[in-house]
C-alpha cells in the first residue's frame, strides 16, 4: 500500500488536533454549542481588552485628572476642568480667542478639517480616474495597477523621507529646476538657437492643425484661424530669448515658505500619493462588479462614452464611492506620520493637525500635559466615532441589511 | 568516564567562579547624549574608573538629545530610569535626583561647582548636591569671517548692538547673495539672552515669572521684522510648529547663513564639519540698551535616587567630578571649564586643537562675565522649560502671521501662568 505525501503530513497534524479535540469536546459539553462561540472569541477579546479597550478607558479617566505625573495613581481628580479649558473660547472659529488649552486644539482641528475637505475629494477623484483607466484593457495593465498600489505598501516614514529629499531647499526638485533654468538662460543667450525654437514650436502647431481633422466643420474653421493667428504671432512678435531668459533664480522652499500655499499643497499631494492606491483598488473592485452586459447594451444603443460614465458607471459605483469617501475622511482625520516628518506641522501651525497636537501635548518637550492631551483624544474619538457610524450605516445600506 | 568527570568538575568550578564574580559586579547605567564627542570621552574616563574599581561596571547608553528631553522623565516616573544621566533640564528633574552629600566631600563640590549646584536645586531650603556640569554654556553668535572679508564689510566692534550686527550681516547677505543673514536656533533659550540685552527681566520683584515686558517686546518685534526682511530664514523658526527645537548649525556649515546664534557646544562640530571651507569665529555678545547678555546653561551629569546602588553611583560621580578627570574631559571635548579650580588654572586644549576653537572658547568665556543677573535667575528657575517652550511656540506664530504679536504675548503669559499653577 503506497503511502502518499499528504498522509505523512496529515499524521502529525491529526495527532495535534486529536490532543486539542478532547479538551474542546469537554468544554463544549460543559458550555454547550452557543457557549463555544464565546470560548472562541475569548482570546481576541482578551487581546483587544488589554491593548485597546483598557487604554481607552484609562484615557477617559486620565482626561479628568490634572498634575504633571505620568502615573494615574498620582494624578489628582479635577472633574471636567480640562474640557472646560478646551471649550473656553469666545469663538471656536477664531482659536486665538481661546485659552491656551483650546487654542492649539481648535487650530489643529480646523487645520485637519480643511485638509480633509481638500484632500478627500482630490484623492477620491484621482483614484476614480485611475481606477477607470486601469479598468480598461490597456497595455501593461497589471504593471500600472502595481505601480499605483506600490506606495501603499511603503512605511509612512519612508514615504516622507523620500519626499523630503525631493522637496527640501537643497533637494532634488530644486536641483532639477536650477539646472533647467541654467540651461534655459544659456539657450536664451544664443540668438541662432532661437530660430530653431521658433521652427520647433511652429512644427508642433502644424501637428495640432492636423489633429483638427477629427472635429466638426466649425471647430476646424475656428481652430484653424486660431492656430494661424498664433503662428503669425510666433513669427512676427514672439522673442523666445525673453521667454527663455529667466535670470537669477532663488530655489523655492517648498515645505517652509510661509507666504505661499506650497506647504499645504505638498502635504495634500504626498498624503494622497501614498494612499491613492488603496482607494483605487476598492474602486476597481467596485467597477469590476458592474455587469458587463449593461455596457454591451449601452454600446449597442450607440450611447456616448461620457453618457455611459455618468448614467451607468457612476450610479452603479456610488455605494463603493461613498464607502471610499467615508473611509478616506476617517483616515484624513487621523493624518499624522507623513506630515509630522515632512513639515513638523509648519510653517507656523499651517500643517499642524490634531493628532500631532495631541502627541506633542502628551509626549514631547519638558512639560507634558497628559490630562489635556487625554481630553483632546476623547474629543477626537467622538468625531471619528460619528464618521465611523456614517460608514457603518452606508455599508449596511449598500449590503441591503438593516440600516 | 574519568575524563568526562574531570571536564564536568572544571566546568562547574568555572561556572561557579563566573557567577560569583558577576554577582559581585555592580552594573550601573549612564544615559548620555552628545553634541560631539562627550560620550566617547566619558567612556575613556569610565574605563579608567572601572580599572580602579573592578566591582563596578558603567554602561553608557548613548541616546539622542530628544530621548533625554522627551522620555527620561517618564522613565524616571515609572521607576525605569538609568542610574545617571546627562541632562539639560537642570532644576526640572530635581525631585528625582540623588543627594550625594552622604557619599562625597561636600566642601570640594560646593567650592568648585557653586553656581551650577544652585541650578540643580529647587527652593531656598534645598542644599542637596546632585551632580556637576559636564558642559557650561553661554548662548552667543558665530560668524562666517570669510564672508565678511569677501563682502568688504568690517566686523562690528565689541559694543555693537544687535541692530548694528543686523545691519552689517544684511550688507554681507545682499552683497554675496547668501540665502540667509542671521540664523537663531528655534529655542526660547536662545531668544532670552538678546531679549535681556534689550531690557527683558523675565521675573517680577517677588521672583515670580513675568515674561512680557518692554524689553521682551523690543526683541520679539525685531525677530518678526528680520523674518519679514529676509534677514532670518523661514527654515528655522517658522518651519516647525509647537515648541519643537530646531538647530541652525547646518545652515551655517553649508554657507547658507552669515551668522549663527548658538553656543560653545557647537565648537567641536564646527571644527570637524567646516574644516578649511571658510574662516569662522565666535564674536562678542551683541548688546542692547540694558547690556550684552546671552543665556547661561549647560548639561549636567546627575545621579537618580531610584538607583539600587547609591554608594557606587556616588563613587562614579565623585570620580568624574575630580579635578584631574574634569580637566581631561573639558580639554578633549573643547568646553569652557565648569569648575572653579580649573577656571582659575586655565586649560590646555593642546596643539592639536584648532586655533579657531580655542579663540571661540576665549570669546565665550569673556561673554560669560557679561551675563545679566536675570539670566542666572531664569536658568535656575525649575519651570524655565515652560517659559522657553511658550516663547518658541507663540513667537513662531507671530512670525508666520498666525497670531499678532499682542496675541502671542497674551498666549505666552497664559501658558507660563498655567505651568506655574501646575
Amino acid at each position: 500500500m503506497a503511502i502518499t505525501l499528504s498522509a505523512i503530513l496529515n499524521r502529525p497534524l491529526g495527532l495535534i488536533l486529536g490532543l486539542i479535540d478532547r479538551p474542546m469536546m469537554a468544554v463544549q459539553r460543559r458550555f454547550g454549542t452557543v457557549g463555544m462561540v464565546y470560548i472562541f472569541l475569548l482570546p481576541n477579546l482578551i487581546i483587544f481588552g488589554l491593548f485597546s479597550f483598557t487604554p481607552a478607558l484609562l484615557n477617559i479617566w486620565l482626561s479628568f485628572t490634572g498634575g504633571s505625573s505620568p502615573l494615574i495613581s498620582e494624578r489628582p481628580f479635577i472633574g471636567l476642568s480640562n474640557y472646560a479649558d478646551i471649550f473656553a473660547c469666545d469663538s471656536y472659529l477664531q482659536p486665538q480667542t481661546c485659552k491656551v488649552a483650546g487654542f492649539g486644539f481648535w487650530t489643529s482641528l480646523w487645520n485637519t478639517l480643511v485638509f480633509a475637505l481638500i484632500q478627500v475629494p482630490v484623492m477620491t477623484l484621482v483614484a476614480l480616474a485611475t481606477a477607470l483607466v486601469l479598468n480598461r484593457r490597456i497595455w501593461g495593465r497589471g504593471f500600472w495597477r502595481a505601480m499605483y498600489f506600490y506606495p501603499v505598501m511603503l512605511s509612512p516614514v519612508v514615504v516622507s523621507i523620500i519626499w523630503d529629499w525631493i522637496l527640501k531647499r537643497r533637494g532634488i526638485l530644486n536641483q532639477l529646476l536650477t539646472d533647467s533654468i541654467k540651461w534655459s538662460n544659456k539657450v536664451a543667450e544664443q540668438p541662432d538657437a532661437m530660430w530653431f525654437v521658433k521652427i520647433g514650436v511652429l512644427f508642433f502647431l502644424a501637428l495640432g492643425a492636423l489633429y483638427l481633422v477629427r472635429f466638426s466643420r466649425w471647430a476646424k474653421i475656428i481652430g484653424g484661424i486660431g492656430l494661424a493667428a498664433v503662428a503669425v504671432w510666433i513669427v512676427a512678435v514672439w522673442d523666445p530669448a525673453a521667454t527663455f531668459h529667466i535670470g537669477p533664480w532663488r530655489p523655492i522652499n517648498w515645505l517652509v515658505d510661509r507666504d505661499s500655499v506650497w506647504p499645504t499643497f505638498w502635504v495634500v499631494f504626498v498624503y494622497s500619493w501614498a494612499h491613492l492606491g488603496f482607494y483605487m483598488l476598492i474602486l476597481l473592485a467596485g467597477l469590476q462588479a458592474i455587469p458587463r452586459d449593461i455596457y454591451e447594451a449601452a454600446t449597442m444603443d450607440g450611447t456616448s462614452p461620457w453618457r455611459i460614465l455618468y448614467r451607468i458607471t457612476l450610479p452603479l459605483l456610488m455605494p463603493t464611492l461613498l464607502v471610499v469617501l467615508v473611509l478616506s475622511l476617517i483616515k484624513a482625520f487621523q493624518v499624522f506620520d507623513e506630515v509630522y516628518i515632512l513639515t513638523g506641522g509648519g510653517p507656523g501651525d499651517a500643517t499642524r493637525f490634531v493628532i500631532q497636537h495631541i502627541y506633542e501635548s502628551a509626549f514631547t518637550g519638558e512639560t507634558k500635559l497628559y490630562g489635556i492631551a487625554a481630553a483632546y483624544s476623547v474629543l477626537l474619538a467622538f468625531v471619528i466615532f460619528v464618521l465611523t457610524a456614517m460608514q457603518i450605516f452606508l455599508t449596511r445600506r449598500q449590503a441591503g441589511g438593516v440600516s | 568516564m574519568r575524563k568526562f568527570s574531570l571536564i564536568a568538575v572544571v566546568g562547574a568550578t568555572y561556572a561557579a567562579f563566573v557567577s560569583v564574580a558577576a554577582a559581585q559586579t555592580v552594573e550601573l547605567r549612564y544615559m548620555c547624549y552628545a553634541d560631539a564627542n562627550e560620550c566617547e570621552v566619558a567612556r575613556e574616563l569610565l574605563d579608567k574608573f572601572e580599572a580602579k574599581n573592578p566591582g563596578i561596571k558603567v554602561v553608557i547608553d548613548k541616546v539622542g538629545f530628544s530621548v533625554v528631553r522627551d522620555q527620561l522623565e517618564t522613565r524616571l516616573a515609572s521607576g525605569q530610569g538609568p542610574d545617571m544621566a546627562r541632562v539639560t533640564t537642570l532644576g526640572g528633574l530635581n525631585k528625582y535626583y540623588l543627594d550625594l552629600r552622604p557619599y562625597v566631600k561636600a566642601d570640594y563640590w560646593e567650592e568648585n561647582f557653586s553656581q551650577p549646584l544652585k541650578w540643580l536645586r529647587v527652593g531656598a531650603n534645598d542644599k542637596g548636591i546632585y551632580g556637576f556640569l559636564t558642559q557650561l554654556t553661554i548662548t552667543g553668535p558665530f560668524v562666517n569671517k570669510t564672508m565678511f572679508a569677501e563682502a568688504g564689510v568690517p566686523l562690528p566692534n565689541e559694543k555693537a548692538t544687535w541692530d548694528d550686527w543686523a545691519e552689517a550681516v544684511a550688507k554681507v547677505q545682499k552683497k554675496l547673495n547668501v540665502y540667509a543673514g542671521i540664523v537663531i536656533d528655534r529655542s526660547g533659550h536662545r531668544f532670552a539672552g538678546p531679549a535681556m540685552s534689550y531690557g527683558a527681566k523675565f521675573f517680577n520683584a517677588e521672583g515670580q515669572p513675568a515674561v512680557i515686558d518692554a524689553g521682551f517686546k523690543a526683541m520679539a518685534e525685531r525677530m518678526v521684522k528680520w523674518h519679514k526682511d529676509g534677514l532670518m530664514p523661514n527654515d528655522i523658526w517658522p518651519a516647525a510648529s509647537g515648541a519643537k527645537w530646531k538647530d541652525g548649525g547646518d545652515m551655517f556649515i553649508n554657507k547658507d547663513a552669515v551668522m549663527h546664534m548658538s553656543g560653545p557646544w557647537r565648537i567641536q562640530s564646527y571644527v570637524e564639519k567646516i574644516g578649511n571651507q571658510f574662516d569662522w569665529a565666535a564674536v562678542p555678545e551683541p548688546c542692547g540698551p540694558a547690556g550684552c547678555s546671552g543665556m547661561p546653561g549647560g548639561a549636567a551629569m546627575v545621579a537618580f535616587k531610584q538607583t539600587k546602588h547609591p554608594a557606587e553611583v556616588a563613587k562614579v560621580m565623585d570620580f568624574m567630578a575630580a579635578e584631574e578627570n574634569l580637566k581631561v574631559y573639558f580639554e578633549k571635548t573643547l568646553q569652557i571649564p565648569a569648575h572653579k579650580g580649573l577656571a582659575k588654572k586655565g586649560l590646555d586644549y593642546g596643539s592639536q586643537a584648532s586655533p579657531a576653537a580655542v579663540a571661540a572658547l576665549k570669546v565665550f568665556t569673556a561673554n560669560y562675565d557679561k551675563l545679566l543677573p536675570q539670566s542666572h535667575q531664569l536658568q535656575g528657575y525649575s519651570k524655565n522649560a515652560a517659559i522657553f517652550n511658550a516663547i518658541a511656540t507663540y513667537l513662531s506664530q507671530a512670525i508666520t502671521g498666525g497670531l499678532t504679536l499682542d496675541e502671542a504675548y497674551k498666549k505666552i503669559d497664559e501658558e507660563v501662568a498655567q505651568a506655574v499653577k501646575n
